[in-house]
């Protein structure tokens, strides 16, 4: 891959700037309709759709890549075919070696869709940015000097979060998560593939799945059951406990870090290729804020145990940050 | 009458799916004959239950034999073959069926019946099989969720070709994300194999 590459793959990073429609907006492939889907991402390649698949009480995730008009059809449904197939080959080799990545359920090549596994939780991301949100408030409330707050940023997120009341959880949960990406990370890598696109939108953070719900409501029905119940208009569960119990979950850090999107995945042993993945990652952590850059030393840490290559790796991540850098200074 | 439960499928719900479930067969070689004369009375996919892992096992394939159909993409004669071809991880519909499908000597049978028209109905479905498969129909739970009940996990993983984490000394899959994961086996199994038959034969 070239640093060109890592350069726009930085850049999607970046917030959306409209909010996503919640309704769909392309013609959708059969048998889908617009009937029991729930739009969650438009990218520039593939519309990302919330449903259910094989069973009402399975929800999944519809990628769908709508031909592209401007491309020749033929060559179009090829394209389409090959990277489809390709993200679907590349997840079940992943899930067969024991990664956690989203089972693939179905498919169709030919009609440019795939439908996935969901998981439940919420990105790596939105993970950082509540802790950065939560630090803003405090710096906002109490330091009016930009100098100070910058300061304080230099010396580490971690410092700062540590002098919040739930501190030591917050920076073992933080510390926690940090590991499992470094050896998911490591994992992937050694297992012959690399992902392409390595951003904190492309990791999620995994909720413990349930297996009791707290107050009333049909016994042994997990939450998302419960959600899916009150969704298709059966017996309304008990509302109020299952919203605390959300709102509690909203905030936690437990959980298993599961990798998605592999849309640009490539099956490779290539040190350059590895440590790029390495690099596009940092560069997502230090998007989200400066001080995140420590948290990422420790996903370097655990990278680097994870695999008998890894540390030749993470040498070249440094050759790969030089000429990072040089290519900014030109740009 | 035998008991036949009657699904639909996300996303396909103007075609329900007719599953039933057999034990103490004693008339295996005749439904097989009549499968194999292609006698259109017994257009059904007759599985052996010990290689259906779960309901989602089952479901995955019927969804992707239903939608070739429809779609004029099958690979095989009939919707039912397709059903059968489908579980197979490779191409060849011998296998499969000796795989999947049920020998003369079967007594214990999943018999799947696409309602791919208003004729076929619950009711008929359950009368017909009633009156000519010889064995006790036993109910598959609401959700059908009793058609994984006896599978024999290690044919599966033998013909999928899936490795066995205890095996290896659970060193795969459980220790990613360190502390200790139950892997719920049956679940990982199924998770690969919808995989498998997604992709198979592209
Ligand atoms: N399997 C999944 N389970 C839950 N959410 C998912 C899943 N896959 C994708 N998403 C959500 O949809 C977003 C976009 O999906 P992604 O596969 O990254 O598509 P894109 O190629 O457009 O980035 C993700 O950032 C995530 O929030
Ligand atoms: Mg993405």
């Amino acid at each position: 891959m070239s640093t060109t590459n890592m350069a726009s793959t930085a850049s999607d990073a970046q917030p959306p700037t409209t909010p996503p429609p919640t309704q769909p907006l392309h013609a959708l492939p059969q048998p889908f309709t617009t009937s029991n889907l729930e739009v969650l991402t438009q990218g520039a390649e593939a519309l990302v759709y919330k449903t259910t698949f094989l069973t009402p009480s399975t929800p999944c995730v519809l990628k769908y890549r709508p031909p592209k008009l401007y491309r020749h059809p033929i060559l179009d449904k090829r394209l389409t075919k090959a990277r489809l197939l390709a993200e679907a080959r590349v997840l079940v080799k992943c899930r067969r070696e024991g990664l956690s990545v989203p089972a693939v359920l179905g498919g169709d090549w030919e009609s440019g869709w795939l439908v996935l596994e969901w998981i439940g939780g919420r990105t790596v991301r939105a993970v950082l940015d509540e802790w950065v949100h939560k630090f803003g408030l405090r710096a906002r409330d109490g330091k009016t000097s930009e100098e100070e707050v910058k300061r304080e940023l230099d010396e580490g997120l971690m410092e700062v979060v540590a002098e919040e009341k739930e501190s030591q959880e917050a920076r073992e949960g933080l510390m926690r998560l940090m590991q499992m990406v470094g050896r998911a990370v490591g994992k992937l890598h050694e297992i012959g593939v690399c992902h392409g696109d390595l951003t904190t939108s492309n990791l999620m953070l995994r909720t413990p799945e349930r297996k009791e719900v707290v107050g009333r409501g049909p016994p042994r029905m997990t939450v998302s059951a419960q959600r899916e119940a009150a969704m298709s208009g059966q017996d309304p569960p008990e509302v109020i406990p299952v919203q605390q119990e959300e709102t509690k979950e909203t905030n936690s850090l437990e959980g298993d870090v599961v990798m998605i999107d592999f849309g640009l995945a490539t099956q490779t042993i290539h040190e350059e290729d590895r440590a790029v993945d390495l690099y596009v990652l940092e560069r997502a952590f230090t998007a989200t804020h400066p001080a995140a850059e420590h948290l990422f030393q420790e996903v370097l840490r655990c990278y680097g145990e994870s695999f008998k290559g890894a540390k030749t790796v993470l040498k070249r991540l440094a050759d790969v940050r030089l000429r990072g850098r040089k290519r900014t200074m030109i740009g | 009458m035998a008991t036949v439960r009657t699904i639909t499928l996300p996303h396909y719900p103007s075609y329900p799916i007719h599953i039933c479930m057999f034990r103490d067969v004693t008339n295996a070689a005749f439904l097989r004959s009549q499968l194999l004369e292609a006698n259109p009375d017994f257009d059904y996919a007759f599985l052996d239950p010990s290689m259906i892992l779960s309901p989602s096992h089952l479901l995955g394939g019927t969804f992707l034999a239903l939608h070739a159909s429809l779609l004029s993409r099958a690979k095989t004669r009939t919707p039912h073959s397709e059903l059968v071809f489908r579980l197979h991880p490779n191409n060849n519909i011998g296998e499969a069926y000796r795989k999947f499908g049920i020998s003369d000597s079967s007594t214990a049978i999943i018999a799947v019946k696409l309602g791919l028209g208003p004729e076929v109905t619950n009711e008929r479905v359950s009368q017909h099989l009633g009156e000519h498969v010889q064995g006790e129909s036993v109910n598959v739970g609401e959700e059908a969720e009793r058609v994984g009940d006896w599978c024999d996990v290690g044919k599966v993983r033998k013909v999928y070709k899936l490795e066995n984490p205890k095996k290896k000394g659970g060193k795969k899959g459980a220790q990613i994300n360190g502390v200790g994961k139950e892997v719920d086996e049956r679940r990982e199994m199924e998770s690969v194999i919808l995989g498998m038959i997604t992709l198979k034969g592209s």
